[in-house]
């Protein structure tokens, strides 16, 4: 069965993509964070490959083809961020430092607790880009020794720990203005922390996105010189 | 044919980063190199948004689905979370609850030290 399943040149794209919209439509039915489409299809995808005894690197083989997809993915990131250009320049300042003292906290932090732990490197070197998008930490995790898959999932753990903490934080740091709501959801927690900051304000939705390209472009520039340390 | 032409530019400009990647010796990713340059040329009126943005808007919307394939591959490396699980979590709260509050009281002092300054 699983072999005959295999043969099919598309079976592997079908079975990605109906189970994401099936966790796609476990979120909107449940309306739960930790239902996220991406664990659930995940998870899904990983009990069919089980239960019809299929080789998981022949899985990830027959899916190389999607993955070409992200680099002009993120490439298009550009445009949303070329809409909110306006907003960008008028917060420059504010955004731009307080983006690279939360980054510089984020790999700092890491780095240290990674070092007292006594982690191995390559979870280390995973671990280190998990505040930025999924796109721009796998590569680096790729690049530097890491693991992406353990990238991947660090990434999403800490956009939905971000979206669940964020408006706590909020109200107890008494962070009210969209600016600096917007700079802590994006930098934090990315692109899930923005999907809750877009549901608060607009403008704090948009401040978040910048937030987090601009935190991806800074941690890349830094990622490879802090990886020396591990 | 408009779907066309729009992917071709956004292939366009993924194929500069690339290259870029190739002939610049820093370790920053093609994606993040041709964002920049896309940016550029958005900026600069050099590529309409409109020439762009259907398809552009597309790849980001579809982008969740990209991720499930490679989210698949912790399982494969289960034997090496598995004994790190609680430093993994913990390492994680830590850090992302400290970038919060950093990053959202600088932005808020500076937004402030701006705004008395305007009202002054």
């Amino acid at each position: 069965m699983g072999d005959f399943l295999m043969s099919l040149p598309l079976f592997c794209l079908l079975l990605t993509v109906g189970a994401f919209q099936i966790g796609l439509w476990c979120h909107k039915k449940t309306g739960l964070i930790l239902c996220n489409p991406i664990l659930i299809g995940a998870a899904l995808v990983g009990a069919v490959l089980l239960l019809l005894d299929i080789d998981m690197s022949a899985y990830q083989d027959k899916t190389a083809g999607i993955s070409w997809l992200l680099t002009p993915a993120t490439v298009c990131f550009a445009v949303p961020l070329y809409r909110q250009m306006k907003v960008l320049k008028k917060n420059l300042p504010a955004v731009i430092t307080g983006v690279a003292a939360g980054t510089a906290v984020s790999l700092g932090s890491i780095l240290a607790l990674c070092l007292i732990w006594k982690l191995e490197g390559p979870l280390s070197v995973s671990l280190l880009p998990k505040s930025i998008t999924t796109a721009m930490g796998m590569v680096l995790a790729e690049q530097n020794g890491g693991i992406p898959a353990l990238s991947s999932v660090a990434i999403l753990i800490t956009g939905i720990l971000g979206n669940l903490i964020g408006p706590f934080l909020c109200k107890i740091l008494k962070l009210t203005d969209p600016i600096s709501q917007g700079v802590a959801y994006g930098t934090a927690s990315h692109i899930i922390g923005t999907s809750k900051a877009t549901q608060i304000d607009p403008l704090t939705g948009a401040v978040s996105s910048l937030s987090l390209v601009v935190a991806g472009i800074l941690t890349a520039l830094v990622f490879p010189f802090l990886c020396k340390f591990i | 044919m408009k779907y066309v032409t729009q992917l071709l530019y956004i292939l366009l400009f993924s194929g500069l980063g690339e290259l870029l990647e190739r002939v610049i010796p820093l370790p920053i990713p093609a994606a993040i190199y041709g964002l920049i340059l896309l940016l550029i040329a958005l900026c600069t009126g050099l590529l309409k948004e409109e020439k762009i943005a259907d398809s552009a808007d597309f790849l980001i919307a579809i982008m969740p689905v990209l991720f499930v394939a490679p989210a698949v591959k912790i399982l494969q490396y289960w034997g090496l979370i598995a004994p790190n699980l609680a430093a993994i979590c913990i390492i994680i709260a830590v850090s992302t609850i400290l970038v919060f509050i950093v990053s959202g009281l600088i932005t808020k002092w500076i937004q402030g030290r701006k705004g008395g300054k305007d009202n002054g």
